[in-house]
């Protein structure tokens, strides 16, 4: 009887460089994904921490509005394009084929193209640092300042030319998890018998490949504009300033979305595991996600209010409709906890990071879908308030979330308890003081990307705040790295299912062997290894 | 004991290793399309939505131009040579024709009338490209003479770019069906070229009524 062991070949104890160079196995893809992502997260750090440190004080101490504002520019579009989407697509990479019971992805030559597409468009982007300047008109390039009489210069064509490349890798991926998850799935495991996560990367697969090739327009649009005479977006020209934003926002607005589902995904997988409770209400976050990714659809020009030409009724009403299967999904994760064995691993802290912090920026959102709001607090520091406690609150505590939880089963061995905890405390004590402020701040009226303001307008306090708080969040990242270090080198080895969790990927040795399973569990639920565990008295609700 | 123990040797290679999880995955996929057809028309989606960009600029800059098509150029009025745009879209038409009887072909079994049409598909697809260029030589504007230009040189340029990436895909499949590559019950690449094909044709015929027709 064969049981989960690792081959001879397998077993070889690193892969050399030409292996991971050539790879097709969604598992260092996968691994590659990671990793360069969260160099690309370093990179925006730094960025932001050049951003915090200007605006601790009113006045320009370090630098000219010029690189000021290459900083903000380049600080969104390496977090957004180049560290959480790719991330969550590696996690996407990693897990998917497990969580399926299948031997890898659709397509693997594809997959690593997807993959070795990202450090080309990464380097291509930042390369403006070093050839004159990058792209500064903020990651919105809005016309005309990104018009070439404004943007003179290459950096904003190699910001294009990198964020192509970028959605191509997207739409390849995209395609990829749609067939893989589709077509390759093992026998018993039928659609609604998925985990919560595949769904996600299926709804958020299908975001990538409807909205992202409408940024590809909008982006060859605005090349051909500053490079080729044309005049889309020029007004000087004939063109029209407001279709930029359009077109940028269509996608961009599904865009958040692909940002934060696979991240709510991720949380659906560690709440159950660490409440020693299954999920509550599977079929309800399955039509919560699918209605979140339909509902993303209609919403764009909610990013567009004060510009004079959208139907405001409409999309401030989709806007605040979207919050409900948001909702249901929160009332949700809370009744999983409920009644349940709490374990406070690192992983689940960040989990519940997630869900308070992902509230908040939740709720302050719905603020800015009432329009008299919005024309407030617009291009305030109110904005930046909301972005990132969704975008770092949410979906940045989920990637980490998702590191200590899956991080034993990609390399055999855990992340010190004690090292997560002590990131999770800074990082969650950083990040507050960071982004609270600037609620108050916004609501002062602090406009967004200014690199310098008055010194007697109020906001010195919260800006100095704001700064120390962002110097906390950098250093937390130190324990972390730290201990991906030292757990790598000589880490508490774990075998196959450390958490005593519920999913395939569960089912077979950590690290996995090249071909996934050697045998898979009966799959009769979206729970297969709790019914192994507990024989079919244990079957899950899924059916 | 599950149905499911999987038959697969551990094996080093990689190359080796995924053609015996692709036959699988054949074996034992649900039924319908195949992957890679799935995967075509998952890609075609995409591509719909890039157009779909182009298209939304182009109504949205010419419905808000106050005449169109706008005066700036007598050359403007595109209807005034509607002779080359027309024949290239019963060239492509045609081909569209022939790529289908060339799978229709293959599903039978018959590699040599494939061959004969995939030739004949490639070839009417190469002209349209030489007439596009062509077209392109009389037309007297260019891409930075307004909106106009802007947007008729994107949207047919875009189109021509994906007219030749269907010709390049043409190529292949005829070259690896003159290698004696396909059969009845494996030719997938055949169904994928065909598929994108078609796509390519229905982009035409949209962009030839919306640039040379709705005006």
């Amino acid at each position: 009887m064969a049981t989960t062991v690792l081959t001879p070949t397998a077993s070889r104890a690193r892969s050399g460089l030409y292996d991971w160079l050539t790879t097709t196995d969604h598992k260092k893809i996968g691994i590659l994904y990671l990793g360069n992502s969260m160099l690309f997260f370093l990179i925006g750090g730094l960025l932001a921490l050049g951003v915090r440190g200007e605006l601790a004080q009113p006045g320009l101490q370090y630098m000219n509005e010029s690189t000021y504002n290459q900083l903000f520019t380049m600080h969104g579009s390496v977090m957004l394009f180049l560290f959480v989407i790719p991330m969550l697509a590696g996690f996407g990479n990693y897990v998917v084929p497990l969580m399926i019971g299948a031997p890898d992805m659709a397509f693997p030559r594809i997959n690593a193209l997807s993959f070795w597409m990202l450090p080309l468009a990464g380097t291509i982007m930042i390369l403006g640092f070093f050839l004159g300047g990058t792209a500064a008109e903020g990651w919105t390039s809005y016309s005309p300042i990104a018009q070439s009489k404004y943007s003179p210069g290459v950096g904003t064509d190699l910001w294009i030319v990198g964020l192509i490349l970028i959605g191509t890798s997207s739409i390849l991926g995209a395609i990829n998890f749609l067939v893989t998850i589709f077509k390759m799935r093992a026998p018993g495991m039928t659609m609604f018998r998925l985990p919560i996560l595949v769904w996600t990367i299926l709804v958020t697969s299908m975001l990538v490949v409807l909205g992202t090739p409408v940024l590809t327009s909008a982006l060859i649009m605005l090349f051909i504009d500053r490079n080729y005479g044309g005049s889309f977006f020029d007004p000087a020209n004939g063109g029209n300033a407001v279709l930029w934003q359009n077109v940028f926002w269509f996608y961009s607005h599904p865009a958040v979305y692909i940002m934060v589902l696979p991240a709510m995904g991720i949380v659906s997988e560690i709440l159950p595991v660490f409440s020693r409770k299954p999920l509550f209400g599977y079929k309800a976050f399955i039509f919560a996600t699918a209605a979140i990714g339909a509902l993303g659809f209609s919403v764009w020009a909610h990013h567009m209010f004060t510009t004079g030409s959208v139907y405001l009724p409409f999309f401030s009403f989709m806007t605040f409709l979207i919050a409900v299967p948001t909702g249901v999904k929160m009332f949700n994760w809370i009744a999983t906890m409920w009644g349940g064995k709490i374990q406070f691993s690192s992983a689940m802290l960040f989990a519940v990071g997630f869900l308070t912090m992902f509230l908040i920026g939740g709720i302050n959102g719905a603020f800015s879908a009432s329009v008299p709001v919005d024309f407030a607090i617009h291009d305030t520091y109110w904005i930046v308030a909301h972005i990132h406690y969704v975008l770092f609150g949410g979906s940045v505590f989920a990637v980490f979330a998702g590191v200590y939880y899956w991080f034993p089963k990609m390399f055999g061995v855990k992340l010190s308890e004690t090292l997560g905890k002590i990131q999770f405390v800074i990082m969650f004590v950083g990040f507050n003081l960071t982004f609270f402020p600037m609620h108050e701040l916004g609501l002062m009226g602090m406009p967004r990307r200014i690199a310098d303001y008055s010194p007697t307008a109020g906001w010195n306090d919260m800006n100095v705040a704001a700064t120390v708080g962002s110097i906390l969040i950098g250093a937390s990242v130190l324990p972390f790295l730290w201990n991906v270090f030292i757990s790598l080198r000589s880490g508490e080895r774990v075998g196959d299912d450390p958490w005593e969790a519920n999913t395939l990927e569960w089912a077979t040795t950590s690290p996995p062997p090249p071909y996934n399973f050697d045998r898979l569990p009966e799959i009769r639920s979206e729970r297969p290894l709790f019914d192994q565990r507990h024989g079919l008295a244990g079957r899950g609700v899924g059916h | 004991m599950t149905a499911n123990t999987t038959a697969l040797a551990p094996v080093a290679d990689g190359g080796e290793g995924m053609r015996e999880v692709a036959a699988l995955a054949e074996e034992h996929s649900r039924g319908g399309i195949s992957n890679p057809v799935l995967g075509m028309i998952l890609f075609i989606a995409s591509e719909i939505m890039f157009f779909g960009g182009l298209f939304a600029a182009y109504f949205s800059v010419r419905s808000q131009s106050p005449v169109w098509p706008p005066p700036g150029s007598v050359h403007f009025d595109l209807r005034a040579d509607i002779m080359i745009p027309a024949t290239l879209t019963a060239v492509l038409i045609t081909s569209s024709v022939t790529c289908q009887l060339a799978i229709w072909a293959i599903r039978r079994g018959d590699r040599t009338a494939m061959l004969r049409a995939l030739a004949v598909t490639l070839a009417l697809g190469t002209l349209f490209l030489a007439g596009q260029l062509y077209d392109y030589s009389q037309l007297g504007f260019g891409v930075n003479d307004g909106p106009f230009g802007s947007t008729f040189y994107t949207l047919t340029g875009f189109h021509g770019a994906h007219v030749f990436a269907g010709v390049v895909m043409l190529a292949v499949i005829l070259y690896r069906g003159m290698a004696g590559q396909f059969s009845a019950k494996h030719h997938d690449a055949v169904e994928a070229t065909s598929l994108y094909w078609h796509f390519v044709d229905v982009v035409w015929i949209c962009l030839f009524t919306t640039l040379y027709l709705l005006v």
